[in-house]
């Protein structure tokens, strides 16, 4: 192979201002197996800032109360904190606030889409929700790349309406065959749902070119934006796209909270997926009439300390800076694959050196399982995730069973990935492969 | 990391025993441990009397651990009744799910002993665990036809 010597990324990040970060994060400074954590698993879940972990804590100390009902003054100020971070989390997007809907993650913000339509499908919402039914023979695609929690919710959709699921197809690189998604969407195609960022590979998809083949035909889209909204500047009106959704964990935010966008006409001429209290207009033993969008989608005690400390992480990446961050993350990546491509008998899966990529690395190291590359660095407290990271099908194509990925985020430092480097070089001595 | 992989793993990973399915198994047994994608498929071949184990046979793919506990279950397995079998996996189960406290028994478990590192790693215990599911499940499907 010819050597290719990118152009270098300009650090983002002075020693001392990356260090300011890193203090920000509690966890970080703690030992794993005798070691400094070296934590690049930002891919499963982020770390916290002392910021969101305090603002949840603060509310339940001096603001809690069920949101959307109730006249007390606790109740007020939560639904107002709530309705704040509604605002906060929609400006970061580029969204309205009536656009975001609150979801326990992104899975179920997915699976909303697909029950609402379902719903649709089987006659509820009114003449409003016609545009969403579909027909024995309509098509709902996606790409091969797509995590399990973009593919199995319209596997199931389709077996429950007679839709038929097609998937873009990813060529030996993993890269997305536009030239294929250019065949397959047509005037049957009624859905395209696709990532942004893949979790995988960490390639990023051309969302422009696949909504302008999806409006040619008038598809929905349905954008997985679970590892772009942490790591990229992100305005989903700009992008185009239907509908969007991502996790608050992934992006510095608490678990138990994903959000669901939804362009406002859609949202309102959708029917609800999950029914009860504090989503209807009017009750009878009968029937119910419900409310607008989000509330319409937000049945039940909702997810109030969970949204405020998600807003608070949005406002933490904003005084950082998401352009400072994504360039930071850049320059990981490419470490991380410059670095992975160098040792013998290791295979970096998805976009070669020097090709765009965000900060994690995906690699296979030849005649060891990625469980036991895992273990190894684990020893050293290095964190990374090993298996098949919920995309099973791009890992059947690319001819793997599993394989190892370190995921960086704002707070990775040059060392980290060079001590996590390192242990891959000594894992494959111990383990003794060959290339 | 040693302990864990000691160096009777690290090779049996490499150069597996029992590998390889034939035909006429008296039962078979597929395990899969979806975190990971591990898998395996294990067959029983008995003896005429229908009751000692004439040998263990196994195709599969996994981690260290898995593919090397395959191999040590089909080395155990050889001459014992499908009986004596199933007590020693159950023998085997409690010292990995012992988190370190149990010593597995060398007498009855043989060279297995070696994975006794596994169970202070409570991730990896079903790694190990996966071959010795799947011949627990084949003696099953034995007795079942009975």
């Amino acid at each position: 192979m010819t050597a290719i010597s990118p152009a270098p990324i300009a650090p983002a990040f002075t020693n001392a201002e990356l260090a300011a970060v890193r203090a920000d994060f509690p966890l970080l400074g703690v030992a794993v197996n005798g070691h400094p954590l070296v934590y690049l698993d930002s891919g499963a879940t982020s770390q916290k800032p002392r910021s969101v972990i305090d603002v949840e804590r603060d509310y339940y100390e001096t603001e809690n109360a069920a949101v959307h009902r109730g006249a007390h003054t606790l109740a007020a100020l939560a639904t107002e904190r709530f309705e704040d971070a509604r605002a906060t989390v929609a400006r970061f997007v580029g969204a309205r606030a009536d656009e975001i809907v609150w979801t326990s993650n992104a899975t179920e913000a997915i699976n909303l889409v697909a029950y609402a339509i379902g719903n649709a499908t089987a006659g509820r919402g009114g003449t409003a929700a016609e545009r969403f039914r579909l027909a024995p023979g309509d098509e709902i695609v996606v790409t091969e790349l797509e995590h399990h929690a973009n593919l199995i919710p319209w596997q199931e959709l389709a077996a429950r309406t007679g839709a038929v699921l097609r998937f873009i197809p990813v060529d030996d690189a993993g890269a997305l065959r536009m030239d294929e998604a250019a065949r397959l969407i047509g005037p049957r195609t009624r859905i395209l749902a696709f990532t942004h960022v893949s979790n995988v590979l960490g390639s990023v998809t051309p969302v422009g070119e696949l909504v302008e083949l999806a409006r040619e035909v008038g598809a929905l889209t349905v954008l997985d934006a679970c590892q772009s909204a942490p790591h990229l500047s992100l305005d989903l009106a700009a992008l185009g796209v239907d509908f969007a959704a991502f996790s608050g964990h992934k992006m510095l935010g608490p678990t138990g909270i994903g959000v669901l966008y939804g362009r406002r006409e859609l949202l309102n001429a959708l029917p609800p997926f999950l029914t009860g209290g504090s989503m209807i207009t009017t009750v009878t033993m009968e029937s119910a009439e419900y409310l607008p969008a989000p509330q319409r989608f937000e049945a039940g005690t909702q997810r109030v300390s969970q949204a405020i400390a998600l807003a608070t992480a949005v406002d933490y990446l904003q005084s950082v800076g998401v352009e400072r961050i994504a360039q930071h993350e850049a320059r990981l990546g490419a470490r991380l694959v410059e670095g992975l491509a160098r040792i013998p008998g290791v295979t970096v899966l998805g976009p070669a050196v020097g090709e765009h990529r965000v900060g994690l690395a995906t690699f296979d190291v030849a005649g060891v399982h990625s469980h036991d590359v895992g273990q190894f660095l684990d020893d050293r407290g290095i964190a990374v995730r090993v298996g098949h990271h919920c995309a099973q099908p791009l890992h059947r194509r690319l001819g793997r069973v599993s394989s190892t990925r370190a995921s960086a985020y704002l707070y990775t430092t040059d060392d980290e990935v060079d001590a996590f480097l390192a242990g891959v070089v000594a894992a494959t001595a111990f383990f003794g492969v060959s290339a | 990391m040693e302990s864990l992989y000691q160096e009777v793993i690290l090779d049996l990973s490499r150069s597996p025993h029992g590998r390889g399915l034939e035909e006429h198994a008296a039962a078979e047994s597929h395990q899969l441990n979806p975190t990971c994608g591990d898998e395996i498929t294990l067959q029983l071949h008995l003896d005429a009397d229908g009751e000692h184990i004439r040998a263990v046979r196994w195709e599969g793919h996994g981690c260290a651990i898995s593919q090397a506990s395959a191999s040590l279950f089909s080395d155990l397995a050889p001459g014992l009744t499908t009986a004596e079998l199933a007590e020693r996996i159950e023998l085997f189960r409690v010292a990995m799910r012992s988190r370190g406290t149990i010593e597995p028994d060398e007498e009855l478990l043989g060279d297995a002993v070696a994975l006794s590192g596994v169970s202070r790693y409570v991730a990896r215990v079903k790694c190990a665990m996966l071959a010795w599911v799947a011949g627990e499940d084949a003696i099953q499907q034995v007795a079942a036809a009975h």
